[in-house]
């Protein structure tokens, strides 16, 4: 079988079909939210096509800049706290034997793939004050009566803490599972301790690796919608669920649209460093 | 001896706190009575029961599943050309395609939805059940495409250029040397799709959210308009269904491998 350029309709045939997929439910929809970020909203929900940027310019105010940077700031804490606990955690978890780690994955994949909406009732259920962990504290006697947790910041991080590190886990651990056992090794038979190896060869060696995890559990967190509203106060919404309050409860979406299409400029771009990161060391 | 300790300490840790939030909606789902207590007072299976019986709770499970089911297969239909043909040929130009086909999956997943939102209305099927499968399908085909990628280049080029010389034509190579080798790609490929599917909340909700429920649309609603019990009885149910279809994955394949790892003797 030689590996050449496809000639002729029949053997760019199998393509057709994803192709056209991916151009028609993907590519029109991106391209048509971007148009109607520039369209004029016509009250009564509806908007028709134009070239205005007010939509832009009322993302400049104070409250979508604050918005904006508690989205930004509380993704960035979200990162590094997943990838500070998941980086050493999925180092030992590369070292257990095959059916332990497989006995992990699978258990991480469960949680990883819980939706949202349950991700929240589960916390929000664990923090309540009628079956919330209180009530133990109170039974071992820590505390006088039980209390609710949530909605609150503090729950808010966890929350989003415990959506993101199954996926934190998931992201390192090919670079982990790959890491030489040699140079670890070598640091230990020249009389390292096992914590002085871990952060003087692992640690270092995989830096790459880190910040591309951290960058793409940003973006990851970035995205989180259902929880602020589960977990957090009305101060605590992030940017995906105002871009949905615009869209459709406000019935603005020229306004929904231009949020979005900051929202995929910021995520790009971090999503390329990322890649670059990740692409370095590589090479190096 | 202390390191190990601490160590096996620490794993115990994250293994309650993951679990915790779990133990604690299946504690609330056995509950007698219809409150959200813990620990559960009394015992009973009534929730459960629910789930099947009242008919909104299993129309929102039917729809789920039958979303995921389709979305899928069509995550998978579009997928496996698209993995082959890139396999296949030498045409640097297709991996634009892929490139476009993990876009959805990196981006947050409100952006889709949006987008989503303006096609479906911009051309007039806003609502129909029908349109958040394709939606479904064209967000979750990064899934099936990172699997079949994987799978594809798994595949042992000798094996195929026998075949050739022995005057098999790319039809039968692919149906007799390359689909077995790559078949738990595919499945693994889809269970992911599906069970991410099963579990899609924003998408689902600005395409068709008003016209169809599916059952994180149905929890999300429950939780605002005043908890009950089935909710958690629901929760436990889709916690088990994810852990054994991921637990079958890793029964029949290599999980280690799917999910990135070498083997242990590469």
């Amino acid at each position: 079988m030689i590996r050449r350029a496809p000639r002729g309709l029949a053997e760019h045939a199998p393509i057709l079909f994803p192709a056209l997929m991916l151009v028609v439910f993907f590519v029109i929809p991106f391209s048509l939210m971007i148009a109607v970020s520039v369209f004029r909203r016509v009250p009564g929900g509806f908007y028709e096509p134009d070239l205005v940027f007010a939509n832009y310019e009322r993302f400049l105010t104070t409250f979508f800049g604050g918005v904006m940077s508690f989205s930004l700031g509380l993704a960035a804490l979200v990162a590094a706290l997943s990838v500070g606990i998941a980086f050493p955690f999925t180092y030992r978890l590369v070292k257990l034997p095959r059916g332990a780690q497989i006995r992990w994955l699978v258990f991480l994949l469960s949680i990883l793939s819980l939706s949202e909406v349950i991700i929240g009732f589960a916390w929000s259920t664990l923090l309540s004050r009628t079956a919330g962990i209180t009530n133990l504290f109170v039974a071992l006697g820590l505390m006088a009566e039980p209390q609710s947790l949530s909605p609150s910041f503090g729950a808010l991080l966890a929350g989003l803490v415990y959506q993101a590190f199954p996926y934190t886990v998931l992201v390192l651990y090919p670079a982990l599972a790959r890491l030489d056992p040699y140079l670890e090794e070598a640091a230990r038979t020249l009389g390292s301790s096992p914590l002085r190896a871990f952060f003087t060869v692992v640690v270092p060696g995989l830096r790459n690796t880190i910040v591309a995890t951290t960058i793409m559990v940003f973006v990851f967190a970035l995205g989180s919608y259902l929880l602020p509203q589960l977990l957090g106060r009305p101060q605590h919404w992030t940017l995906s669920v105002l871009i949905t309050d615009q869209a459709i409860y406000q019935s603005n979406m020229p306004f929904a649209a231009a949020m979005a299409v900051f929202l995929v400029l910021v995520s790009l771009a971090l999503v390329g460093l990322a890649l670059l990161a990740g692409r370095r060391e590589e090479t190096a | 001896m202390l390191m190990r300790t601490l160590n096996s300490l620490a794993a115990g840790l994250i293994a309650l706190v993951l679990a915790a939030p779990i133990l604690v909606v299946a504690g609330v789902s056995v509950n007698e009575k219809k409150a959200l207590t813990f620990p559960p007072q009394g015992f009973s299976l009534a929730w459960y029961a629910e789930v099947f019986t009242d008919p909104g709770w299993r129309g929102a499970l039917i729809t789920s599943l039958v979303v995921a089911t389709l979305s899928a297969a069509l995550a998978v239909l579009i997928a496996f050309p698209l993995a082959w043909f890139l396999w296949r040929w030498r045409a640097p130009w297709a991996r634009a395609f892929e490139v476009l086909g993990m876009t959805p999956f990196i981006l947050p997943p409100v952006i889709t939805a949006l987008g989503f939102l303006s096609f479906w209305a911009a051309v007039g099927e806003y609502g129909s059940p029908w349109t958040v499968v394709v939606s479904h399908a064209v967000f979750f085909v990064t899934l099936p495409l990172v699997t079949l990628s994987l799978g594809f280049g798994a595949v042992d080029r000798s094996y195929v250029e026998a075949a050739a010389t022995m005057g098999a034509d790319d039809r039968t190579v692919l149906r007799t040397v390359v689909m077995p080798l790559v078949r738990p790609y595919v499945i693994s490929g889809f269970a992911f799709a599906f069970v991410l599917s099963l579990n899609e909340y924003i998408v689902a909700y600005m395409v068709v959210g008003f016209t169809l429920e599916t059952l994180p649309i149905k929890i999300f609603n429950a939780l605002r308009y005043g908890y009950t019990p089935t909710m958690a009885a629901v929760t436990v149910l889709f916690v088990s269904l994810t852990a054994v279809v991921f637990g079958l994955i890793a029964w029949f394949g290599d999980l280690p491998r799917l999910l990135g790892a070498w083997a242990k003797n590469d």
